[in-house]
C-alpha cells in the first residue's frame, strides 16, 4: 500500500476560510501586515481575514488590535474601497488600541469580491 | 482583492506552486505572478522576483506610483520522517500543525498505516530508492528514528549528500559514535557528519515520545529560523 503525497500540500489556512466564507456567500475582507518595526509580533505578510458577520481568522498580532482591525474591516466590507492602518506604542494605562509590546506595524485592509 | 485571486492563490499552494502577489498600496490593484513568469509591472524584474520567491519573505518597494508590497506565498518546508515509529505519530501531528508538509517513510509491514498515520502522506519503501524522488533539498529536514542502521543509514546518506537545512537522527551518544564510524568509511568527512543531530532534538529532559517529538520539532524549527 503506498499512498503517496495526496494530504502532503497545504494552502495557508487564513485564506482557505476566506475563499470558504466567499464560496458560502459570505462577505470578506483581508487584512495583512505590510511592514513592522521593532518587536512587533506577526511578520509582514501574516493574513486575518473577517467576514461580514465579524467571524474572523488568523491574526496580525498578539491580540492587541485585532478588535480595532475587526471594525476597519467591516468598514471596508461596506464601502468596497481598501484602506491602510498604523499601530504602534500605546501608554499601558490608557485605553486606546495599541501594541503593548513595543512595536509598530502597518496593515493593508482589503475587501476580497467579485 | 479579486475573489479570483485569492481562489489562485489558494490552488497554487495546494498545487505546491509558487506565486507572488504585488500590492500597490495607494489603490489596491494586485498582480499575481506565477514563478518563472514575468510581471507587467516595470520595477518588477525577474531576478527580483526570483529573489523573493527564494527568500519567502515579505518587502515593501518603492516606485514612483507608491508603494508596493511583495507578497510571497511559497511551499511550505518539509520533513522527511524515516521511521513510522511512536515519536513519528506524535511528530507528524505536531509539525503538520506547526505548518510543515511531512512524509513518513518506512519500509516495515504494518509500520506506515493509515490507521497509525490518519491523513498522513506514506511511503512503504526503502529510503535508498525513495529519497531519489523525494531528493531534500534546502527547505527539507530529514529526522531519522528507526534505530535500525539498515533503514536510518541509506538515509542519512541521501540527506548528507543534498541541501538538507536539518539532518536528525534518534540514538545514544554511543549509538551516534557507530554512526559516524559506518558513515565516516562510505567518505564522509567529519564536517558532513557534524551537520547530523544527535542525540536529536533540544535538550529539554524529554521522556514520553509526545515530548520527544516536541524536542526534535523545536530544534527543526531552529535550524530553519535561527
Amino acid at each position: 500500500m503506498d499512498q503517496s503525497n495526496s494530504t502532503n500540500t497545504n494552502a495557508d489556512p487564513v485564506l482557505a476560510q476566506a475563499a470558504a466564507w466567499l464560496e458560502e456567500g459570505r462577505r470578506v475582507a483581508l487584512a495583512t501586515v505590510t511592514r513592522t518595526w521593532g518587536s512587533a509580533p506577526r511578520r509582514a505578510g501574516s493574513h486575518m481575514a473577517i467576514a461580514a458577520s465579524g467571524d474572523f481568522s488568523g491574526s496580525v498580532s498578539g491580540g492587541c488590535i485585532e478588535g480595532a482591525v475587526i471594525q476597519t474591516a467591516l468598514e471596508v466590507i461596506e464601502t468596497g474601497e481598501p484602506r491602510t492602518m498604523e499601530f504602534g506604542v500605546t501608554n499601558e494605562m490608557a485605553w486606546e488600541v495599541g501594541l503593548a509590546c513595543g512595536g509598530r506595524v502597518h496593515l493593508f485592509i482589503e475587501p476580497v469580491a467579485g | 482583492m479579486k475573489a479570483a485571486v485569492l481562489r489562485r492563490v489558494v490552488e497554487a499552494q495546494r498545487a505546491g506552486r509558487d506565486v507572488l502577489l504585488a500590492t500597490c498600496l495607494t489603490d489596491g490593484v494586485q498582480e499575481l505572478i506565477e514563478a518563472g513568469e514575468a510581471s507587467r509591472l516595470p520595477m518588477l524584474d525577474g531576478a527580483l522576483i526570483a529573489e523573493v520567491l527564494r527568500v519567502g519573505e515579505s518587502r515593501t518597494l518603492e516606485t514612483p506610483q507608491g508603494t508596493v508590497f511583495l507578497r510571497p506565498y511559497i511551499r511550505a518546508p518539509r520533513i522527511i520522517v524515516v521511521g513510522a515509529v511512536h515519536i513519528a505519530q506524535a511528530l507528524v501531528a505536531i509539525a503538520t500543525l506547526a505548518g510543515f508538509r511531512v512524509t513518513v517513510l518506512d519500509p516495515r509491514e504494518g509500520f506506515a498505516t493509515a490507521e497509525r498515520f490518519p491523513g498522513a502522506a506514506l511511503l512503504r519503501r526503502w529510503p535508498d530508492e525513495a529519497m531519489t524522488t523525494l531528493r531534500p533539498d534546502r527547505r527539507t529536514a530529514v529526522v531519522a528514528l528507526t534505530h535500525d542502521p539498515k533503514i536510518d543509514d541509506p538515509a542519512l546518506v541521501a540527506a548528507l549528500e543534498s541541501d538538507a537545512f536539518y539532518v536528525g537522527a534518534l540514538g545514544s551518544r554511543k549509538t551516534q559514535g557507530a554512526r559516524r564510524e559506518r558513515l565516516g568509511a562510505l567518505g564522509f568527512t567529519d564536517a558532513d557528519l557534524d551537520r547530523i543531530h544527535g542525540p536529536i532534538g533540544l535538550p529539554i529532559g524529554a521522556r514520553t515520545p509526545e515530548e520527544i517529538a516536541v524536542a526534535v520539532l523545536a530544534e527543526v524549527i531552529g535550524a530553519l529560523r535561527l
